[in-house]
């Protein structure tokens, strides 16, 4: 695989993971010898990146922390079951 | 079979993970609040079928999709899929040229994309239309694979690849468009 349309065709599951190996082998030596594919996949690799980074710290709110402490605990309903619904 | 006493111990660990996904599907806190208590409890009661051994956090995030599609979908308006119908590949990278001045200004050890505030990225995963947020959500911030995806969502694997791509290209033109909104572009 030495063409460019086609190298970036799996620019996606190229970064997801989802490559099988062999094609995963020519779309690395594609790059090495291509500095605009290579730039395009690492602007997609930093995105990725960010959208990960930046989406998953959310602090966890008291008030669900002290709810679920709540529900895991305590058998609020009587029936003898922890965590049913009342 | 996984024994109910050792749920709370071994669940609250991804309560966070499980709390940030809430927030980008339901795009409230009280919402989201509540879906991740629904999710906890639901995983409680059913924690009989889980598979020591196996995946707990795919199991708890297939548990938090399914809640999320039956309970909230419903409910919340749906942003039009049709006008992502014909946006272009690649959409912000192809002008990240026009972004060069404002990308001068950043130091050596920041990337391209932290001209991007937090909450833009965010808010641009929250503004997908539902069909592409969720993929979005499940591969690139929570990092599952295409099969588990397609197992969490009951579509077919080339449905994920596909709502993927279109998603993601709709992502940057969000972006673009906040960049464009800040003067960030020439």
């Amino acid at each position: 695989m030495s063409d460019c349309a086609e190298t970036l065709r799996e620019l996606e599951p190229f970064l997801d993971g989802e490559l099988a190996e062999e094609v995963r082998h020519h779309v690395h030596h594609h790059l090495d010898a291509c500095p605009d594919c290579q730039q395009a996949f690492e602007f997609h690799l930093e995105l990725k990146q960010a959208i990960r980074r930046k989406c998953s710290e959310d602090a966890l709110p008291d008030s669900l922390i002290s709810r679920l402490e709540v529900c895991l605990t305590e058998d609020f309903d009587g029936d003898g079951v922890i965590g049913d619904e009342g | 079979m996984a024994d109910r006493s050792t749920f709370a111990a071994t669940a609250m660990e991804f309560a966070p993970q499980l709390y940030s996904a809430a927030l980008r599907m339901t795009r409230n806190r009280a919402d989201a609040e509540d879906l991740v208590q629904e999710t906890m409890l639901r995983g409680y009661r059913s924690f009989h079928t889980f598979t020591e051994g196996t995946n707990l956090r795919a199991w708890l995030f297939r548990i938090l999709t399914n809640v999320y599609i039956n309970k909230y979908r419903a409910a919340q308006r749906r942003p039009d899929e049709s006008d992502l119908a014909d946006v272009e590949d690649m959409y912000l990278y192809r002008r990240v040229p026009s972004m060069e001045s404002a990308a001068a200004s950043l130091s050596a050890e920041d990337q391209f994309l932290d001209l991007f505030t937090d909450d833009e990225v965010k808010s641009a995963v929250e503004h997908l239309p539902e069909s592409f947020r969720l993929p979005v959500l499940l591969a690139d911030v929570e990092g599952f694979a295409y099969k588990e995806i397609a197992e969490m969502l009951d579509v077919p694997i080339g449905t994920v690849m596909s709502r993927l791509h279109r998603g993601r290209k709709a992502m940057q033109k969000e972006l673009y468009q906040y960049a464009q909104e800040r003067g960030l572009t020439d």
